[in-house]
């Protein structure tokens, strides 16, 4: 990944079987794009509980998480309920890949994305990115201090 | 910054604020971040025991809390009792009694543990209720968080975050090869 900011692609998908959540409606605070593999796989389990764990600390750089993979918004929406995940799952789900392929971070092979996390800053610019074994949980640590290092002042972050 | 570091380090390093069971010049420490209701950390539980008792003195075990508490109901107040039979000086009686009686760990219990240690019950039920050391038991979870821990049990070897097998030997052996 280079270090130039590079603008994040755009897009909209479906957050639960009704409603849609748009990039550009997250813009004006950082926002934590966590592409995952699929529901329900054990790394993934524990991958999305620690970042539900780790919310508060997002949040205290005005950040919002938000989870990604190919699984339909009914299999999201029962799986965030079974987990009690506090963030939002979208579904790219409709065509397959199509937003994890525009970050170029689609596997062809097994049909998923992989397992990938990217850190905006609050214009919509990508700041930092980092593609994990697919069989590893990547943590939160590179995510900490991505934020970290957009806002140093980050836990006195104040909403505007 | 467009990648981690492969091999995350422990950060703070061990202090004075820790729980450590051994001597403190010993040339090996193995610190655990783990949940008193995760079945992978009671499954650790006798084989980092099995490791103290073959290491002896050259090892000194550290225990820091990493409760997973939307999955785990009952991690943070165990993680919380813990501290507080620490305040009495009997943390790793409680944090032992935890892993053996995993199976039973709601509030109830807890007290019940207290009580069989000796230690001042009704002083533990007023530290859950007041919330006494849920500060320091999320600071261990911070703390396991920015050092790359990625799930219950993690392990750091003299600081470095160890992503091998646990099981006996492996642990074991990953240790022995650090000894001078």
């Amino acid at each position: 990944m280079t270090r130039t900011p590079k603008r994040a692609p755009d897009f909209q998908l479906p957050s639960a079987p009704d409603k849609q959540l748009s990039l550009a409606a997250l813009r004006g605070r950082p926002v934590i794009l966590a592409f995952y593999p699929a529901d329900w796989s054990p790394v993934c389990g524990d991958q999305l509980a620690l970042y539900n764990e780790v919310l508060p600390e997002f949040e205290k750089y005005g950040a919002q998480l938000v989870g990604i993979s190919v699984d339909g918004p009914w299999c999201h929406a029962a799986y965030r309920d079974s987990r009690k995940l506090r963030f939002p799952l979208l579904a790219d789900f409709e065509p397959k890949g199509e937003v994890a392929r525009r970050y170029g971070v689609y596997d062809r092979q097994s049909g998923t994305t992989q397992r990938a996390l990217f850190v905006l800053d609050k214009d919509g610019d990508i700041r930092w990115h980092y593609v994990s074994d697919p069989r590893v949980n990547p943590g939160a640590d590179g995510i900490l201090a991505a934020l970290e290092q957009l806002n140093p002042k980050g836990a006195a972050h104040e909403p505007a | 910054m467009s990648r981690r570091d492969d091999r995350a380090q422990l950060t703070p390093s061990v202090g004075s604020r820790d729980h450590a069971s051994g001597p403190k010049d010993a040339p090996l420490t193995l610190v655990e971040y783990g949940d008193f209701q995760c079945p992978h950390c009671g499954k650790a539980y006798p084989i980092v025991k099995d490791v103290q008792r073959a290491l002896g003195s050259e090892l000194r075990f550290v225990f820091r809390n990493f409760p997973l508490t939307k999955i785990h109901p009952e991690a943070e107040h165990a993680a919380e009792a813990a501290e507080a039979a620490g305040a009495q000086g009997a943390f790793w009686q409680m944090h032992d009694r935890l892993f053996e009686r995993q199976f039973a760990l709601d509030d109830d219990h807890l007290l019940e543990y207290a009580t069989e240690l000796g230690l001042d019950a009704d002083r533990i039920r007023g530290d859950l209720e007041a919330g006494t050391y849920a500060a320091r038991v999320r600071e261990d979870f911070i703390s396991g968080v920015k050092s790359g821990v990625n799930g219950t049990p993690t392990f750091f070897i003299n600081g470095v975050r160890y992503d091998g097998s646990w099981d006996r030997d492996s642990l074991l052996a990953a240790l022995q090869t650090l000894v001078p």
